[in-house]
């Protein structure tokens, strides 16, 4: 069916996320009275899911599989459209339309909602574009177009001091790691004399004592990536931006944009710059990744154990995810049996942490919706008055530490598993250790929640609205981060051919 | 037909979430006497023939493929053998006298309680019928969630401690487990291509273990083993790895103890059974010295710390850790009648643990307070209820023509001389004094609460306990006698599947 469609088809997913954005602006900017929140979240949400459908139906049907002819490239092998691109759309996709569908009760009085909607759309767009990008060009122009509509979201409740606050470390912390990533990208293109990953990978192969100079973009590089995924060393503005950001927008970030990183980091560190190749011109950047993996999973872990606020909590157990997620990286070896295995558990990982980490930041967004407050206490006894929202939180939390009966614990053990059959086993024993660590304060959250009586009898009168868009939007990651485990067999299945591809 | 089993259950379990509060009770009492009729067909239809593990009869089998990892097939691999056979029907049966004896007193968000119950049952009836590692750990694990709830939503005061050190320690073990588990299937490397636990027994029979990391592969079964043991051991629980016990079952409310004790004990003893002692049996009569000798103690002190409690909760709770002690020295022992019997105690211990909680939790719904001191002469006023106690108590110190002593008589049977055990007559004759310290306690314990004149401080009447109170304790004793009077309707098909393990150590066979 797809040899009927040009080969541009496969983009359809980046288009459907441009057009609504560009669409839901459009109709802001001339006629700025006929819009109306709903009506405008309406839009997106059925842009964003039909561009996850899209990016569904593409996988499905095999665009761009090795079994249909290979990766699409287009615009002079500028863009690269293959399993993994379209896999990472479809969480993009997934992520986004959850968050606009939150962000419609959470903007309710808002005087401006439109923007958001937007920009949410812009981001995703660019988060799209990223993952088939095949040329660092487009890498960075990307990067910069998922970069620029997150500093205004961030900032986006402009009286709100802490919002605004976040908005600027994040920018400024983003606009020197963008300055740092742009500049590996030129001693890269320096040593190599390509921008596409393909003409670098050659490069590599032949670096006549340029080594050192490619070597030391390589790790301006993994900078930017790390700033991306919210990984040590530039993890300082993830808890800060987190925080104070709202809270769907927090979901957006810590979920999509975090993905966006790795899928950059996926593509770079396989076609770019190949382990077998690296190691070979001396440039160990596998060790790197190892280490930032382990030191971040138990940075991350650590810090959210002692935090009191739930959103921050959140916000460092996303860093500890980050960490677990780079052993996706950093367990390739030159011509490992289970490369394409712990890549494609990273990609599984990523999409089941989509919906349970962005359930989990949508319902603190319904707390601050409810304005119940921010702490552990302020969260007691909750489930006596939102039984549904409670058990789906509860679903998250546990998911998020890895407990069988939910999805989360399918996607780490996969990842733990290619770790060690790939010879990483020091990799997987931080990542375990560092899971039990995490039980502790998810199960804060559970307890606090059900177990907990709350601290006064009217403490819960807060709880007087029932906001329908947030609800849809837990409910369903709570389904979806259920339903998974069930349904992992064909996720996995499809990760792993995805990131066999590479190799 | 399993599947419809525990797909029932399930659906079971959401249906009475979503049921009003008043008639959650009796909607879940209805629900659950259909897995219990469903187990009864089971039973009816089954035709023991050997171990499941050690590639016996698999009774009532499904296998779907599930997923693939790292050249593994994982599936919904599920069946029952004469050792799983009898643990779902216990579970069947307890769980809905277990609701109807949670009527009086559970008296807030009735709905989500009887739901929990419902879904706890379900995994325990997933965790009894898997034969796929990771489908049985997924059960395995589910189960605790229902269990955290449970505990500390409708328990006692101290009811958050409890809940987070049950969670805790228990999940703790299983990690322990996990690993230890996992290190034998990568051991194993290219021998197996699936996680169907049949296929491990039979692959680690066959000397499939290879080098991993270097290490050995006797070391590595040997590391794996006492992974598991440990994992295990908390879930038993065995002295040292007890003391989340008492707490657990003193915080829970009295439906809750029943099935904590009744059934989730069980699953330690089930998976060791299955796995350290079906899978590594050379490993386990390795160190059967020291395995027998916590096993003893565990009686012993078991048996000491009841002696020395106060509340009648905490006595039934530690006596049961002393009862378990007895099935690990069945286990231990690898003879017909130890394996067997301990099997057999399973159920057993199921059955009187659970009617000495449940007529505990009886006498406090009328008293409010379960100490020792703070009454006396309850026979007077409650005649029936006391009854069927002394009577359930009787069973506890091992009444001949009662299951209790049937699973003990076979265990002292089996491990008396068993060959593999060295000292094997010291431990029994040790193991059989925790006897003599049971009766001592019970019927000092008995003697000072429910005889001599009638004495509580209350400002009303304390009458008769109402029918549906009493009733499940009458149809418990009812089952016990039976057991008792005729062990062999489990026994035989026990037997069956005791024998091939039994064989597979080296030592016997």
């Amino acid at each position: 069916m797809v040899n009927t469609l040009p080969q541009v088809a496969a983009l359809l997913p980046v288009f459907l996320l441009a057009f609504t954005g560009l669409a839901l602006l459009l109709v802001d900017t001339i006629s700025p009275d006929t819009r109306s929140n709903t009506s405008m979240a309406v839009v997106g949400a059925v842009g964003s899911l039909a561009a996850s459908a899209a990016s569904v139906w593409l996988v499905v049907s095999g665009t761009g599989s090795p079994d249909t002819g290979g990766a699409i490239t287009l615009f002079a092998e500028a863009i690269k459209v293959d399993t993994m691109a379209l896999f990472f759309s479809a969480i993009f996709a997934s992520v986004t339309a959850l968050v606009v569908v939150a962000a419609h009760d959470y903007f309710h009085d808002h005087a401006s909602p439109a923007a958001f909607y937007s920009l949410t759309l812009f981001a995703a767009t660019g988060m799209a574009l990223l993952a088939a990008a095949n040329s660092l060009a487009v890498v960075f122009v990307a990067l910069e177009m998922v970069s620029l509509p997150s500093y205004v979201l961030v900032a986006y409740l402009k009286r709100n001091r802490g919002s605004v606050e976040a908005g600027l470390k994040y920018f400024l912390v983003g606009a020197l790691s963008s300055a740092i990533f742009l500049f590996g990208i030129s001693l890269v293109y320096a040593a190599t004399g390509s921008l596409l990953f393909g003409g670098v990978a050659e490069g590599i192969g032949s670096l006549d004592g340029l080594a050192g100079i490619a070597g030391l973009g390589i790790v301006m590089i993994v900078g930017g990536v790390a700033y991306k995924t919210a990984s040590v060393p530039f993890h300082f503005w993830a808890p800060e931006a987190y925080e104070g950001a709202p809270a769907p927008v927090s979901a957006f970030l810590s979920s999509a944009s975090k993905a966006a990183g790795f899928v950059v980091a996926f593509r770079l560190f396989t076609e770019a710059f190949p382990v077998g190749a690296s190691l070979a011109a001396g440039i160990d950047w596998v060790l790197a990744f190892g280490v930032l993996a382990a030191v971040t999973m138990t940075l991350g872990n650590f810090a959210a154990a002692v935090q009191e606020e739930v959103k921050r909590m959140l916000a460092y157990s996303s860093i500890g995810h980050a960490g677990y997620v780079l052993i996706g990286v950093a367990a390739l070896s030159a011509g490992g049996s289970a490369n394409g295995s712990v890549m494609g558990a990273a990609m599984a990982h990523l999409l089941v942490y989509g919906f349970m980490n962005t359930g989990a930041f949508l319902f603190v967004a319904m707390a601050e919706r409810w304005g119940v407050g921010r702490t552990f206490e302020d969260y007691a006894g909750l489930a006596k008055r939102a039984p549904v929202a409670s058990t789906a939180m509860a679903v998250f939390m546990f998911s998020l530490a890895g407990l069988p009966p939910f999805a989360g614990f399918f996607s780490k053990y996969f990842l733990f598993m290619g770790a060690i059959d790939n010879g990483f086993l020091w990799l997987a024993a931080f990542g375990a250790v560092n899971s039990v660590v995490s039980l502790y304060y998810y199960s804060r959250v559970v307890k606090a929640l059900f177990i907990d009586d709350p601290a006064s009898s009217s403490s819960l009168d807060a709880i007087d609205v029932r906001p329908t868009g947030l609800y849809a939007a837990v409910v369903f990651a709570a389904v979806a981060t259920v339903l998974l485990l069930p349904g992992f067999g064909p996720v996995i299945e499809t990760a792993e051919a995805a990131a066999s591809a590479l190799f | 037909m399993i599947e419809a089993l525990i797909g029932f259950t399930f659906a079971a379990a959401l249906l009475v979430l979503l049921a009003p509060d008043e008639w959650a009770g009796r909607l879940a009492f209805a629900f659950s006497l259909l897995p219990f009729a469903g187990s009864l067909y089971l039973w009816s239809g089954f035709e023991s023939a050997g171990n499941a593990l050690t590639g016996g009869d698999i009774g009532y089998m499904t296998q779907i493929e599930w997923l693939e990892v790292g050249g593994r097939t994982v599936s919904w691999f599920v069946g029952v053998d004469g050792i799983s056979l009898p643990l779902v029907v216990l579970t069947t049966f307890l769980v809905p006298l277990a609701i109807v004896s949670a009527w009086t007193p559970i008296d807030s968000r009735q709905s989500q309680f009887y739901g929990l119950m419902l879904f706890m049952e379900a995994n325990l009836l997933g965790v009894f019928t898997a034969l796929d590692f990771f489908l049985w750990f997924v059960f395995w694990e589910a189960v605790l969630v229902p269990m955290y709830f449970l505990i500390g939503v409708w328990g006692g005061p101290r009811r958050k401690y409890a809940a987070i050190k049950f969670f805790v320690y228990t999940n703790a073990a299983s990690l322990l487990m996990f690993i230890g588990f996992m290190s034998l299937t990568f051991a194993l490397g290219g021998s197996v291509s699936s996680f169907a636990l049949p296929e491990i027994t039979g692959a680690i029979a066959d000397g499939g273990l290879g080098t991993w990391f270097g290490i050995s592969p006797d070391r590595i079964a040997m590391v794996a083993f006492l992974a598991m043991f440990a994992g295990f051991a908390v879930k038993v629980p065995i002295v040292p790895v007890h003391t989340w016990l008492p707490d657990a079952h003193v915080e829970a409310p009295t439906p809750v103890s029943v099935l904590l004790a009744g059934v989730l004990l069980k699953m330690g003893t089930y998976a060791l059974l299955r796995f350290n002692f079906t899978m590594l049996p050379d490993q386990a009569s390795a160190l059967a010295v020291p395995i027998a000798a916590i096993a003893v103690i565990s009686v012993i002190y078991g048996a000491m710390l009841a002696l020395a409690q106060k509340d009648l909760k905490r006595i039934v709770a530690y006596s049961s850790v002393s009862s378990m002690g007895y099935v690990i020295l069945g286990l231990v022992v690898f003879t017909e009648y130890g394996v067997g019997g301990a099997t057999f105690q399973m159920v057993a211990h199921g059955l009187i643990s659970g009617l000495m909680f449940m007529a505990v939790g009886v006498i406090y719904n009328a008293t409010h307070t379960r100490m020792v001191g703070d009454m006396s002469g309850m026979a007077d006023r409650m005649p029936v209820a006391v009854g069927i106690l002394v009577a359930g108590a009787f069973g506890y110190m091992g009444l001949p023509l009662m299951a209790g002593f049937a699973g003990e008589f076979f265990i002292f049977v089996g491990s008396f001389a068993a060959p593999s055990l060295p000292y094997a007559p010291i431990f029994t004759a040790l193991a059989m004094f925790g006897i003599v310290i049971v009766a001592g306690y019970l019927l000092s314990a008995m003697q000072s609460t429910l005889f001599g004149p009638f004495e509580l401080e209350t400002d009303y009447d304390v009458g008769p306990a109402p029918f549906h109170d009493v009733a499940p304790l009458a149809v418990l004793l009812v089952a016990i006698i039976v057991l008792g009077v005729a062990p062999d309707i489990f026994f035989e098909m026990i037997r069956d599947a005791a024998v091939p393990v039994v064989e597979g150590v080296t030592i016997n066979g």
